[in-house]
């Protein structure tokens, strides 16, 4: 028990203070590092919650492919980060005060939270929590029966986008030189290799 | 283990979705004539999908869990996406193949296209509502900017692409709203929860509902939400412009209608008012203007605002016989923007594609056949009585005086005197106005000739047999008030 709760002030603290990092840190480099740093102590508390897929999807989405991208579009793009940041003194105060906003929202919110009875009458868990071993499974199960007409759908709309990335951007460029292998092997020494009898004293 | 769902239901939208892709694949290893073999088998693919959507189960049948569901309603329904999806494939064909943006992903995302759609008129939950609207959207979004070497064409589809996310937005934000205050996002489970004194009281469920419609109108087109359909309309190439203005429309609009009667049937009287509003704003607007526009597209666009509107005073009606009108409103307007657009894609001068309205002068003394059919569609766009567009135009705003909306249908038949104007004024360009220079008389090719032709057939002869599309509108309405 205690060790669970010294796990999640651990992750949460850490997830905290690499969160100012992000926003604080000169380097935009060092930014995205402890954005990856962020995204890795947040899987962290998912573990802690019982939450393993949400865990790892976590990490493998977020830290394998966005993550990398922002790295990738911060070192490609010569983008001024110090004149992006100029005007940072006279909206701290706005900013400060729409996060406090935001901040008693969320409160609110939270303290405030009640489900209707009558949304509850009607509202059963759809997954069977005693039949499945780990979440992994259990999401699987219901995503491939319940949901497949989604899921089958989501993937539809996926191609589409793949689809549509291919023929507004694909162009095929002439000139490019490509490697037809059949062809490099079926050269003869015939048609490739030319004697030529060079006289003395002469360039060919 | 739970069962394998009944696919039967779904038979249609499976076979598409598998055509399309290995069509892709067709498209994607064939060297030569790619585009026209791939099209063809699109066209090929989509009879086929309507006749295996006219013989699936005529009774109301839910399957996936209560995902999706088909009736009368959604066979009617998807049968005239299909047809408009299919007739938009073959009046592309010569269009790209000039325009040299003739590639095989067209239809193949018309297909697409074509499978959201009907997985919108088969929505039976907030969430295939949302993931066939999200598939129809995307496709069409690469439709519009699918000229992509024109500025217009791009930025058509840019702003297509920014305006919908922005709708979709609102429609998922009203739609998490319903499933936090009713508890569940199926339509048959929120039809019952409204059914009772408790869940009728909610207010955050009422605001749910206005975002929900707010997303829908969006994607109709109807006013206040119309601000993109001009713009789009005119950047988009001609074919998909034809495409945009029928089947997207078509399905919006039934998605529309399920949505308001099926789950939110026992809020009519919230979301009467609403449907008023867009509905009246809808037909002044695309009456008036219409009038100062110059390029034949942006006319369409109007034009199709306006006919929005008549087609939502059935759905203010909100009942079995508005609904009906709106169904026999939407098979006639098919019908009508086919042929117009036919027209629109025969105007070429000199080989080079012409868009404004004035080109059309004296088109009677050049090609006569080709402006009485461009007159026969613009009358019975008017509704002028002998033709076609009369008779939806007839049973929407006697549905709206049954159900007491009179002032609706009187500021209604009111709107479509003034949009009499603009249609008339084409017709007085082709046949009083002296002659432009005229118009490339084999521009187009045979195909959309074709199509010109027999959409004018039909509409002129329409009014003699009326009986079997009333007869299966009536019975595809009552279905939807079944379930």
């Amino acid at each position: 028990m205690i060790l669970s709760a010294l796990a999640f002030y651990l992750f949460a603290g850490i997830a905290v203070l690499s969160g100012l990092m992000v926003i604080t840190a000169r380097n935009p480099v060092h930014s995205v590092l402890f954005l990856i740093l962020a995204f890795f102590n947040a899987a962290g508390l998912f573990v802690l919650l019982g939450a393993e897929f949400l865990a790892m999807i976590l990490v493998v989405v977020y830290v394998g492919a966005v993550a990398v991208l922002f790295l990738f579009v911060v070192m490609m793009l010569d983008i001024n980060f110090a004149a992006l940041r100029r005007g940072i003194r006279q909206h701290l105060a706005l900013g400060l005060a729409v996060g406090i906003v935001l901040l008693a929202e969320l409160v609110i919110v939270v303290g405030a939270w009640a489900v209707a009875p009558e949304v509850a009458a009607h509202t059963a868990p759809i997954v069977n929590s005693a039949v499945t071993a780990t979440n992994t499974q259990a999401l699987g199960a219901i995503l491939y029966t319940r949901y497949i007409y989604a899921f089958e759908g989501s993937g539809l709309i996926l191609l589409v986008a793949m689809i549509g990335a291919i023929v507004l951007t694909h162009r095929a460029r002439a000139g490019v030189r490509r490697q037809v292998i059949s062809k490099q092997i079926s050269r003869s020494r015939a048609e490739t290799i030319e004697v030529v009898k060079v006289p003395t004293g002469h360039g060919i | 283990m739970m069962p394998v769902p009944d696919l039967i239901p779904a038979l249609p939208e499976l076979f598409l979705a598998v055509a399309a892709m290995v069509l892709m694949m067709v498209g994607v290893f064939r060297a030569d004539r790619t585009s026209a073999v791939v099209s063809w088998l699109a066209v090929l693919a989509l009879i086929v999908d309507l006749v295996l959507i006219n013989r699936g189960p005529l009774a109301r049948t839910v399957t996936f869990n209560g995902m999706f569901v088909t009736e009368q309603f959604a066979i009617f329904m998807k049968s005239l996406i299909v047809v408009g999806s299919a007739v938009s494939i073959v009046m592309a064909r010569q269009y790209n193949e000039r325009n040299r943006v003739d590639r095989f992903e067209f239809p193949i995302l018309i297909l697409f296209a074509t499978i959201g759609m009907q997985a919108m008129v088969s929505a039976n939950d907030l969430i295939s509502l949302y993931i066939g609207l999200e598939l129809q959207s995307l496709s069409l979004y690469v439709l519009a900017a699918f000229k992509r070497d024109t500025v217009r064409s791009t930025e058509a589809g840019l702003k297509y692409f920014v305006l919908g996310a922005l709708s979709s937005g609102m429609l998922l934000f009203g739609a998490s709203l319903i499933y936090g205050f009713a508890g569940s996002t199926n339509f048959d489970q929120l039809a019952k929860v409204l059914s009772s004194e408790a869940g009728l009281g909610s207010i955050g469920l009422i605001i749910g509902v206005v975002f929900l419609s707010v997303g829908l109108a969006f994607k109709c087109s109807a006013v206040p939400f119309h601000m993109w359909t001009p713009d789009v309309y005119e950047g988009a190439p001609t074919p998909v412009t034809g495409f945009f203005a029928v089947a997207p429309k078509i399905a919006a609009l039934s998605l529309f209608l399920r949505v308001m009667i099926e789950p939110f049937g026992h809020l009519v009287h919230q979301w009467q008012q609403i449907i008023w509003a867009i509905s009246l704003a809808s037909m002044v607007l695309g009456a008036y203007a219409a009038i100062s526009q110059s390029n034949i597209k942006r006319l369409m666009a109007y034009s199709s605002i306006g006919h929005v509107g008549y087609a939502l005073i059935g759905l203010a009606a909100g009942s079995a016989e508005g609904v009906r009108g709106v169904m026999v409103y939407l098979a006639v307007y098919l019908v009508m923007n086919l042929g117009a657009f036919s027209v629109i894609l025969c105007m070429e001068r000199r080989g080079e594609s012409v868009e404004e309205i004035s080109d059309l002068a004296g088109l009677s003394k050049s090609q006569p056949m080709t402006a009485a059919a461009l007159a026969i569609f613009m009358f019975s766009m008017a509704g002028v009585p002998p033709l076609a567009g009369f008779v939806p135009k007839f049973i929407v705003f006697m549905a709206a005086v049954h159900a007491g909306l009179i002032w609706l249908a009187v500021l209604g038949i009111l709107a479509s005197v003034v949009g009499c104007y603009y249609y008339i004024r084409v017709v007085k360009l082709m046949y009083f106005d002296t002659p432009a220079e005229a118009l490339d008389p084999t521009a187009g090719g045979n195909a959309v000739r074709f199509v010109t032709a027999v959409t004018a057939v039909i509409i002129l002869l329409f009014i003699l047999i009326p009986g079997p599309l009333l007869a299966t509108a009536e019975a595809a309405a009552a279905s939807l008030f079944q379930g």
